[in-house]
């Protein structure tokens, strides 16, 4: 019948043998070197240098002095042509960025191509416009950068998050170190040769790739004024603990476990797609996934029953393919802890099910899966996962549905489905979570803050809002 | 299954009214963000080559114009019958579209082939004459021998709330489609989307033209402005799925007008397989109303099998 043909995109990505840091507007002699991987082949990509206490020092200080003598002497406008001239720069490398996130991420190239990529560019370009108005940002007149800022940035968006964290930081006036993540940091080492096109004075701009212990060593320098963090809760503790009693300023945007409500009164195709988008783009590594399905009980299993349908549809498979839906789960460590999560879900009493999918025999996979028949009580209600398992939970009435959403450690995000205006308005108004969607999920714009409450993390980026993590009130 | 079983009471415009309006409502920016989403599936080789015979399969090929002639007619079922000269490998379309008049040309022309006629009635495009004009001009085509009848509904009486009315014209209808002798006409029932233009509308529309009886639901006319539209023809794949899933019925869809190259048909083939699936791809469940879309399809076809692109001269006008 009509099965698609493969049509996978050309590899427009090449990549050095061995990658140093990006330090000075130069990169480092490659050292202390560990290989990043394709998650969807298994195959290295390259030898990425593993930074030691003494790379970060050597970039804390390139930051320092490009702050000192260079960036905090440039006029806001002049930051701001910087900020449109690497805004450009990855429009015109487009395809090549968004082949190098799939290849080394594992998510599909329909993702990076019409989403990653453009929202990475589109903050620079919000930004862009913000360094000479920072007047109007909301601290009065003249507003001071805060200096070098630390940013350690995860796997499941790594250019994206990147541009989360640079494009605010640099049109505030600061300078930067950030550390990608060691799984995924390709991207992050190709923007370091967007920098040096786009002649962005040297140190303004550092790069340090490396584990744990590196980004421990970045967040820990004496020298950094601005810590700011996306990852998993457990590490933005250890990150909040290790800051505690410094001056620095700090903004952590951890995990979640999004409730995505579903009424009796939505619309119901639409909501369908809305629960699979909320869980299953990017193989539900998305701090914000909507992980949590609340069905109204009169339509549970009606809306199951269209949801697994939708759910076999699906394709997971190389995600190199224009036509890929699901690819690869990032890692194999990543892939161990999803199984664990959901085999306890299981002997919780949760009912497991996952459409018939052929996994490819090398790299880390794993079939979308739904688990039924979940209580609040139950770990993968309760857990994130951050894979693509959807948690279905039922509820009788609004104030049912209301006290489960907010039952999380978490306060990300959530989602609303209705076709009720004055119902999803009052039941935004009761929900704990940073960002409410109604009638759709997982939207973004570099116009609106982002961020959550609780164990979900403090500060918001995007926006004005976000604006104001990389800035003080002048003198 | 019976209207009464399905709507859960006597036939009234209340409880009809009621029946349509509990359907779960469409989120316009979700449809359509949905229907676009399909749109980037990147369709190749093998997959192409099947895509286009089959979109040559469902189509019905299309003349409606007031200047219609026997000989134009005549000229459109010979392109029907050899698409491509070059080629007799090559797939006919699934049947010829005309006014009622001109159907005793169109089936002697077409002779002893499979392909059928399909006449519009019901004073299409506007549907604005009384039920006994719209009788007549269906019975009429019928009796010329056409195979198929695409009726419009009367969108003025579904926008004044009237759906008993609508209820009560398509059933009509159906009723004239039967012959005496030999098997009834096949119904396909025009919306007229444009018309309709909000998607609950449409997804009401389509509801009720499937419990009168309708064999197929069908977008438009051609003559509005807005015409198919892959979002519209997404909802009311949706519509048909879910109909099946209530009633074991397997009902039709038919987008029509604005549907022109090769490159939109296999869009809306995508559309199909990822909404009501597979079983829906077929002529039998599926067709494109369309005039220009053949030649383009054949140009692509002739493309993927030679490998050279020959330009429009290479195929007929018509």
């Amino acid at each position: 019948m009509f099965d698609y043909a493969p049509a996978p995109e050309a590899k427009l990505a090449s990549f050095q043998k061995s990658y140093g840091h990006f330090i000075g507007g130069k990169f480092t002699k490659p050292a202390n070197l560990y290989p990043t991987i394709n998650p969807a082949t298994e195959e290295v990509l390259a030898e990425i240098s593993h930074g030691t206490a003494k790379d970060v020092d050597l970039a804390v200080k390139s930051a320092r002095a490009a702050y000192e003598k260079v960036w905090s002497k440039l006029s806001g406008a002049e930051r701001g042509k910087y900020l449109y001239r690497i805004a450009r720069i990855m429009q015109e490398r487009a395809r090549e960025l968004a082949v190098a996130e799939t290849l080394n991420n594992g998510k599909p190239i329909k993702e990076t191509r019409d989403f990653d990529v453009p929202t990475a560019v589109s903050w620079f370009f919000y930004y862009a416009g913000w360094a000479d108005k920072l007047d109007h940002a909301g601290l009065g007149h003249n507003p001071q950068a805060l200096g070098v800022a630390a940013q350690v940035v995860p796997w499941n968006f790594p250019l994206m998050m990147l541009a989360w964290k640079i494009a605010p930081a640099l049109a505030a006036g600061n300078t930067i170190v950030l550390k990608p993540s060691e799984t995924t940091p390709l991207s992050a080492l190709l923007f370091a040769e967007i920098c040096q096109q786009a002649e962005l004075p040297e140190g303004v701009v550092n790069i340090v790739t490396g584990f744990g212990d590196t980004g421990a060593a970045l967040v820990g320098h004496k020298d950094v004024n601005k810590v700011a963090f996306t990852g998993s809760t457990e590490v933005g503790k250890i990150i909040a603990k290790q800051v505690a009693g410094s001056n620095k300023k700090v903004t952590l945007e951890l995990g979640g476990k999004a409730a995505n409500i579903v009424f009796d009164d939505a619309p119901i195709d639409q909501a369908i797609e809305g629960v699979i988008n909320g869980i299953f783009f990017n193989q539900g590594h998305v701090c914000c996934a909507g992980s949590r399905l609340l069905i109204q009980e009169s339509i549970h299993d009606e809306f199951i029953k269209k949801l697994k349908r939708r759910m076999s549809t699906l394709s997971l498979g190389d995600p190199m393919d224009k036509n890929t839906d699901v690819g690869a789960i990032n890692s194999a460590d990543q892939l161990a802890k999803i199984k664990k999560l959901v085999k306890k879900g299981v002997s919780e009493g949760g009912e497991l099910w996952q459409p018939e999918c052929k996994i490819p025999r090398n790299g880390f996979w794993f079939a979308p899966a739904i688990v039924d028949n979940v209580s609040p009580a139950n770990t993968v209600a309760r857990e994130e996962i951050f894979g693509p398992v959807l948690s279905v939970i039922t509820f009788r009435t609004p104030a049912e549905a209301v006290t489960k959403a907010n039952n999380t450690e978490y306060g990300l995000s959530a989602g609303i489905w209705t076709e009720k205006g004055s119902k999803m308005l009052k039941l935004a108004d009761q929900l704990n979570a940073g960002v409410i969607w109604s009638n759709t999920f997982n939207q973004f714009d570099p116009t609106s803050p982002f961020g959550g409450f609780k164990e979900s993390g403090y500060g918001r980026e995007g926006g004005r809002q976000g604006l104001l993590s990389y800035l003080k009130a002048g003198k | 299954m019976q209207a009464e079983e399905i709507v859960g009471s006597r036939l009234t415009n209340q409880s009809l009214s009621r029946w349509l309006h509990s359907l779960p409502g469409v989120d316009k920016v979700g449809l359509e963000a949905r229907a676009a989403s399909l749109a980037t599936r990147s369709i190749k080789t093998t997959s192409k080559v099947w895509g286009l015979d089959m979109a040559i399969k469902m189509m019905d090929l299309t003349t409606l114009e007031g200047m219609d002639t026997p000989q134009r007619v005549r000229s459109l079922c010979q392109k029907a019958m050899t698409p491509d000269m070059d080629d007799p490998e090559c797939p006919t379309p699934a049947a010829i579209c005309v006014y009622g008049d001109m159907v005793p040309h169109a089936k002697a022309a077409l002779g002893k082939s499979k392909i059928y006629v399909a006449a519009v009635a019901t004073a299409f495009p506007s549907g604005r004459a009384s039920m006994k004009v719209k009788l007549q001009d269906t019975k009429d085509a019928v009796a010329f021998g056409a195979d198929e009848i695409d009726m419009v509904i009367d969108r003025g009486a579904f926008l004044s709330g009237n759906y008993l009315e609508v209820f009560k014209q398509i059933q009509a209808i159906k009723q004239a489609c039967q012959r005496p002798k030999g098997k009834p006409a096949h119904l396909k029932v025009i919306l007229e989307t444009g018309e309709l233009q909000t998607y609950d509308n449409i997804r009401r529309a389509s509801y009720l033209a499937m419990l009168a009886g309708a064999d197929f639901i069908k977008t438009s006319t051609g003559k509005v402005t807005v015409n198919a539209t892959l979002p519209i023809t997404l909802l009311m794949l949706e519509a048909v799925r879910d109909w099946f899933d209530q009633t074991g019925e397997l009902i039709g869809v038919k987008p029509a007008g604005g549907i022109r190259t090769a490159k939109d048909a296999l869009k809306y083939l995508v559309v199909v397989k990822e909404t009501a699936g597979e079983r829906w791809l077929t002529p039998e469940l599926f067709r494109f109303g369309a005039s220009s879309l053949l030649n383009d399809v054949l140009m692509q076809r002739k493309k993927l099998l030679t490998k050279t692109y020959l330009g429009p001269d290479y195929v007929s006008v018509d």
